[in-house]
């Protein structure tokens, strides 16, 4: 096995990667944004928020993002009137330690000269990361995050029971692993409580799932997309059974919102849909929705299992694709890491694929680039949500 | 010999659906808990049969679990999908009319 190194950022936490996050804080300083990462691609990522109005959950995602332990270095991009509040992300990035500037684009000369002077900010920046060293890190200091995506019916009988197998095997050895997707549990609540560690936490467990349920029916649509159906999946309570089997066999340790840090090793359930009336639409409007917010928890990669052939990696922090479907496996093999679809065909056991995601996970965490990575996928994506604080019920000591 | 064919896979032993790990074409045998049954339709992989007959009204069962309610009566070997089930949650939206629609208009057969 490789022996694991990290970046070690000031709050203690170590980094698999050491990538320039250049943010907008607005829809319309992206283009410049991305112009400016565009020539170091691989190592400059483009994330940010749309939106004018300013929204507390976004403010906090950003701060958590521009700070997560993957991230070396921060360039701030602002149109220069929109709301988001840059002066606190600002020093909250330059409190980390991290080299941070922010560039307004109203002051800064607009398109041209902003993209020129980003675009030196970063050479300089990336030459200052290559020198960077790195320290030796224990598996037990990996967070590791779990979703799907394009699910099939083959999802539910492979893929996540496989990546539930690998999580299994990286509790054991001290990992903090975050499963998610509330209204994907939905059917799940009674089976997903008995594993949690106190008669409270369950209580909350349930209430998380019965939230969702809540706020999907007002929506008038399920966590389903119609993709979803082509592939055999008939309802959602169907695809939650499926997708509920990322979580593997441990205990429960707690449930977190997006944004709360795992406070230690374990399996942490995360609550992504929204607290009070129902107000922004749907809680997660595509899958790297979800992966933001596993980031955002601190998760320096996650898992993703897709069954219709999902072809999605992520900013900042790399994505590893496990193929459900053994057909899909053959026509998107170059995007995929993992053929899960071999235990269908009866080619592998489930404990087998767990076993090749964990040592996927340990290379990818040493630094080897998954599929999506080596390919430059690096989508984002951040809209508008409300959350209340968790509560102390919600981690047991 | 077994009583349910290859492709067929009982996630449970409570389940009244089977999982079909390979494609079947329309029209071929398919056995079922000992019976030999034709398939009126091609399903493909990931999809679910019936393993017995089931009443509309009666919960459908897969992984032990409940995932929906039959909406129609559902013969033994059957399709069991949203045509024939409904969420106890919500309903499931799928693209198939807008997909048939789309084809009748452009004739493009079905792949």
């Amino acid at each position: 096995m490789k022996q694991l190194s990290g970046f070690l950022r000031s709050d203690g936490r170590k980094g698999i990667r050491n990538r320039v996050a250049v943010a907008y804080l607005v829809e319309c300083a992206h283009h410049v944004a991305r112009e400016i990462a565009w020539p170091n691609r691989a190592e400059a990522h483009v994330i940010g928020f749309p939106g004018c109005f300013p929204n507390q959950y976004a403010q906090g995602m950003m701060e958590r993002l521009c700070t997560h332990p993957n991230v070396g270095a921060v360039l701030l991009v602002s149109l220069g009137c929109e709301s988001f509040n840059r002066f606190q992300l600002e020093s909250v990035i330059r409190e980390s330690g991290r080299p941070v500037e922010t560039l307004v684009i109203q002051r800064s000369g607009g398109t041209a000269a902003t993209i020129a002077k980003g675009q030196a900010w970063i050479d300089a920046r990336l030459e200052e990361l290559a020198t960077a060293k790195r320290v030796p890190m224990d598996v037990s200091e990996l967070v590791v995050g779990t979703v799907c995506g394009g699910s099939d019916g083959t999802s539910g009988i492979s893929g996540n029971p496989a990546a539930g197998r690998a999580f299994d095997r990286l509790v054991e050895a001290g990992a903090a692993c975050i499963f998610e997707e509330t209204g994907e549990l939905i059917g799940c609540e009674e089976i997903m409580a008995e594993r949690a560690v106190t008669p409270e936490l369950a209580d909350i467990l349930r209430a998380s799932v019965a939230k969702a349920a809540r706020y999907y029916a007002t929506l008038g649509y399920g966590s389903f997309a119609a993709g979803n159906a082509d592939g055999g999946l008939t309802t959602i309570e169907e695809k939650s059974l499926g997708a509920y089997a990322k979580s593997g066999q441990s205990q429960i340790s707690g449930l977190i919102k997006p944004g709360d840090i795992p406070p230690k090793g374990g399996l942490y359930l995360m609550d992504v849909v929204p607290d009070g009336e129902v107000r922004f639409g749907f809680p997660n409007i595509s899958d790297n929705a979800e992966i933001v917010e596993m980031m955002a928890s601190g998760a320096h990669m996650t898992l993703f299992v897709t069954g219709r052939g999902s072809v999605v990696g992520s900013a900042l922090a790399p994505v590893i694709k496990i193929a459900a479907n053994p057909e899909m496996y053959e026509r998107l093999s170059a995007d995929m890491d993992v053929n899960a679809g071999r235990i269908i065909k009866g080619e592998a056991s489930v404990d087998q694929v767990g076993q090749e995601i964990y040592d996927l996970v340990l290379n990818v965490a040493a630094g080897e680039k998954s599929c999506s990575e080596a390919m430059g996928h690096a989508e984002f994506i951040l809209t508008y949500k409300s959350f209340e604080p968790i509560g102390p019920a919600c981690l047991p000591a | 010999m077994s009583q349910t064919d290859r492709r067929l896979l009982l996630l449970s032993p409570d389940d009244n659906v089977l999982v079909v790990r390979a494609p079947i074409g329309a029209g071929e045998p398919i056995r079922v808990e000992g019976l030999e049954l034709p398939l009126n339709n091609a399903v493909s992989m990931g999809h679910k049969l019936a393993r017995r007959a089931i009443l509309a009204g009666e919960p459908v069962v897969k992984y032990g679990a409940v995932i929906g309610t039959a909406s129609a009566d559902i013969p033994q070997g059957a399709h069991v999908h949203t045509h024939n089930v409904r969420s106890n949650y919500t309903a499931t939206h799928t693209l198939e009319e807008a997909r048939a629609a789309y084809e009748i208009a452009n004739e493009v057969g079905k792949t």
